[in-house]
């Protein structure tokens, strides 16, 4: 608990100074600040009660989905296949872009090509299952089909592209240095 | 969401039978990533609320929303690439801007933005790639979001 206060503590002042300000706008009659309260409210009632849904999904997903059989398929093959295997493991990563890039420069030593390390990147920031399944319950099915049928052939292409341009004598650093 | 909550309990029942154990650790990821996400959500929410209370409906509608054309798109594209939101805050926030009358293409170019491109994070990603092929991958990626927006906008009418 009180590490959770610390870690958090910005947050914390942040939310006590909001609270004083819909106090003060609710005394004064500040119409702005009350409208603000009412929208707040309606919004964080509903995450509440849809949130605690999509995460224990999330994290049921966590415990059953076996990883190591996908990153046994990795590796040098660079066939079509392999394209597939990628966006399969980039769907079942979680977390921000950055946290991409330590997987990325694994899988670049393990010989992954250029085009595949950036169709992961695509994948990871398009298709993430945690991510569709937020998507999917707040901005609907259809939003979240159609954008992500759009953006597949586009992160294919931009894999192609960077491949085209930095495939010769492509680096990648452990991130550590430099 | 009512669909949403059967699935979410006959999943877990069967999960619960299959292996107790496993079921209870899932849970418990659930709650350390509500309870990590919360604080968060809340001063975000917040100033979306303060943001929504200040501007009329019509100006949100003119620069965002179902024929603000280009301009919605620069507007949140410039926003989803510099702004550091966990994607668990951006759907929620998404949620409640298309209520306020943000269109769905807009939507989609300020979520691919925030997800693909990263202007404050490009000194990670160099650590990694280097100048050259970050800043080629976030122009790439910027320029990719903006046409999943305008064929999003052409398709959204027909369907």
């Amino acid at each position: 608990m009180k590490t959770y206060l610390k870690k958090n503590k910005y947050e914390i002042i942040i939310t006590i100074f909001m609270g004083l300000f819909v106090l003060l706008s609710y005394v004064y009659d500040y119409r702005i600040g009350t409208e603000s309260a009412r929208n707040f409210s309606d919004s964080i009632i509903e995450m509440i009660s849809f949130l605690p849904l999509i995460f224990i999904l999330i994290g049921l997903f966590d415990v059953w989905v076996p990883r190591g059989i996908i990153e046994k398929h990795l590796g040098k093959n660079s066939g079509l296949m392999s394209i597939v295997w990628m966006i399969l493991l980039a769907m079942l990563q979680a977390g921000p872009l950055y946290g991409a890039f330590p997987i990325a420069y694994m899988l670049w030593k393990k010989g992954t090509s250029v085009r595949n390390i950036f169709i992961y990147i695509g994948a990871f920031t398009t298709m993430k299952i945690p991510m569709l399944s937020f998507e999917i319950g707040f901005l609907g099915l259809k939003f979240s089909l159609l954008r992500t049928l759009l953006s597949m052939p586009v992160f294919i292409i931009i894999a192609f592209i960077m491949q085209k341009k930095f495939g010769k004598n492509f680096m990648m650093n452990d991130g550590k240095n430099n | 969401m009512l669909i949403l909550a059967i699935i979410t309990a006959l999943l877990l029942i069967i999960s619960f039978i299959c292996n107790a154990s496993k079921t209870i650790s899932a849970l418990k990821i659930a709650l350390r990533m509500f309870m990590n996400l919360l604080p968060q959500m809340i001063p975000v929410l917040f100033l979306i609320a303060f943001i929504l209370a200040l501007l009329p409906p019509e100006t949100i509608e003119k620069y965002m929303g179902q024929d603000s054309g280009i301009t919605g798109f620069l507007v949140a594209g410039a926003a989803g690439s510099i702004a550091l939101i966990p994607g668990f805050v951006a759907y929620p926030m998404a949620g409640v801007l298309v209520k306020n009358g943000v269109s769905y293409p807009v939507i989609s170019v300020f979520i691919t933005t925030l997800m693909m491109v990263g202007i404050l994070t490009l000194p990670i990603e160099k650590k990694f790639f280097g100048w050259k092929v970050s800043i080629t991958r976030n122009i790439l990626s910027f320029t990719a979001a903006v046409a999943i927006g305008s064929a999003m906008a052409v398709i959204w009418r027909f369907l």
